[in-house]
């Protein structure tokens, strides 16, 4: 990075173009051009995005573009599903709570598409392109966009798999601080949209055990392993004497996902 | 990053740090690579290294967490965490007259278990290494008030996300990045839970007060700006070296 130049200067054009809507422009009452309009908008802008765009780039590995090409992917899922929900019969069926909760968990995986193909542009790579999705599971989910429980159903599956997909992968960006804080910030999103779509279903916001609740037999795999209670060679099973019990103890610590086990649960998903 | 553009802050009271217009203040100061300065009086009990000369020496019994190991990244985590257990075992306690319904009161036991076990778990973890017991001051919350409780644990939990997200990577060993990756989503389901009992059925659970709408980001927070947003609660002094 130039050391003379302010880090709105050192971040390429499509990023500052990324990080510009429109609407932020006009909300300030400004007609000014992006760049203009980049310095008023970056105050709401998190630190790491500031950061992302200039120390991501000359980090970029095979490894770590494959991560952010696998966690596009997930994204790329998500956004379709959630907008095709909402535009769908099963939606007709939302109560207000589950549409604001749809509708922002659909904004930001859509945020979240653009934020990586971003970052993946940013390090000369090329974004994977988008799947075609079956959002049936060949089957398994016939009713997902006419019958609103299997949609809720579905998408409670998306967000604690989501979960636990980018906590796997954190340690694969580890050498990159930037991608590894953005995709922390993103892994926390996703289990804030988790707990709100499982109390919606009736749910605990958190895991308990490896129970899937009042979910069908089909999402099991989403949390096979969430029952453990060893963490880095510590077990903390008798924590939970006097605090909830071993089934506490399980809800406190969600579990990593392999991309290999990523890739089983969402494979039935993509044609 | 440049000098000229570096830039400082000075907060004359902690509770600037959470006013939106500050705190956005705070992170432009920061993307610029400026300082944050809080005013001595206010904030003796955290030094930042680069701030030495606007700090005065730290009193005696301060705490020391070095930021540079992972034993201190972990100390900052087992910190948070003995806050926050000592918060909600303190609403637990009075929870029959808390004004919470029954089912709230059930989500507020199920996160004082699980912010206990968190402390249990950093403290076997850290063994010897793990620093004493902090001393807390819960004195601004009024446990018989249902809003009060569910503000200040709202304030504890997103601190704790973007406390974790933003401190990830001073760890060195992965091992440790796992298990800050596991507590971390179960404070953001925490975080979602109870915004979505102060305000249900809205957007708040990610409300874009927390979440940027344009990256769909969560919060990273500093150590020092942790700290800071938290002091209120804390009496123990706490020194951050190595701060990032």
């Amino acid at each position: 990075m130039n050391e003379n130049k302010s880090v709105l200067e050192t971040i390429e054009p499509e990023v500052v173009e990324a990080l510009v809507t429109r609407r932020d422009a006009l909300r300030k009452g400004f007609g000014l051009g992006s760049t203009a309009a980049a310095g008023l908008a970056f105050a709401s802008v998190p630190l790491a995005l500031a950061a992302f765009a200039g120390q991501v780039r000359a980090q970029g590995s095979p490894g770590i573009i494959a991560v952010l090409n696998f966690a596009l992917t997930l994204e790329y899922l998500e956004d379709e599903f959630y907008r095709k929900g909402l535009a769908s019969s099963a939606a007709a069926a939302f109560t207000a709570g589950e549409r604001a909760a749809i509708e922002q968990i659909s904004m930001h995986e859509t945020s979240h598409v653009a934020f990586l193909q971003t970052a993946i542009r940013s390090m000369a790579a090329t974004p994977v392109a988008k799947p075609t999705f079956d959002f049936t599971a060949r089957g398994t989910f016939p009713d997902v966009f006419t019958n609103k429980a299997t949609f809720m159903a579905v998408a409670q599956t998306f967000e604690d798999t989501g979960v636990r997909a980018y906590k796997g992968q954190a340690g694969a960006v580890q050498s990159n601080p930037a991608v590894l804080t953005a995709a922390l910030q993103i892994h926390s999103v996703e289990a804030r949209h988790a707990s709100q779509i499982r109390r919606l279903r009736g749910q605990k916001g958190w895991i308990t055990n490896a129970d899937r609740g009042n979910l069908p037999a089909a999402t099991q795999a989403t949390y096979a392993g969430e029952d453990n209670t060893t963490h880095n060679g510590v077990n903390a099973a008798s924590l939970g004497t006097n605090f909830g019990g071993t089934a506490a103890v399980t809800e406190a610590f969600d579990e990593p996902l392999t991309m290999a086990q990523v890739l089983a649960i969402a494979g039935p998903f993509i044609v | 990053m440049t000098d000229q553009k570096k830039a400082t802050i000075t907060l004359s009271h902690i509770g600037e740090l959470w006013q939106e217009s500050t705190r956005r203040e705070f992170m432009r100061v920061a993307a610029l690579g400026g300082t944050a300065v809080l005013l001595p009086t206010l904030f003796a009990a955290c030094s930042d290294s680069k701030n030495n000369d606007d700090i005065t020496g730290p009193p005696a019994g301060t705490v020391v967490i070095d930021l540079g190991k992972d034993a201190g990244v972990l100390n900052y985590a087992y910190a948070l965490e003995q806050l926050e257990a000592a918060y909600y075992t303190q609403v637990v306690t009075g929870i029959s007259s808390s004004g919470l319904t029954a089912a709230e009161q059930v989500v507020l036991t199920d996160i004082r278990n699980h912010e206990v076990i968190h402390r249990d778990f950093l403290a076997t973890a850290l063994g010897t290494a793990k620093i004493p017991n902090l001393s807390v001051d819960f004195s601004s919350v009024d446990f018989k008030s249902r809003l009060s409780i569910l503000r200040t644990a709202k304030t504890f939990e997103d601190i704790g996300v973007g406390a974790y997200n933003g401190s990830g990577k001073l760890l060195k060993d992965v091992n440790n990045l796992l298990v800050a990756g596991k507590i971390v989503s179960v404070e953001a389901r925490h975080a979602a839970a109870i915004r979505d009992l102060l305000n249900p059925g809205s957007r708040d659970f990610a409300g874009d007060d927390v979440v940027d709408r344009t990256s769909g980001l969560d919060q990273e927070i500093s150590p020092t700006l942790v700290l800071g947003g938290l002091l209120t609660f804390v009496k123990t002094p706490i020194q951050l070296v190595s701060t990032p």
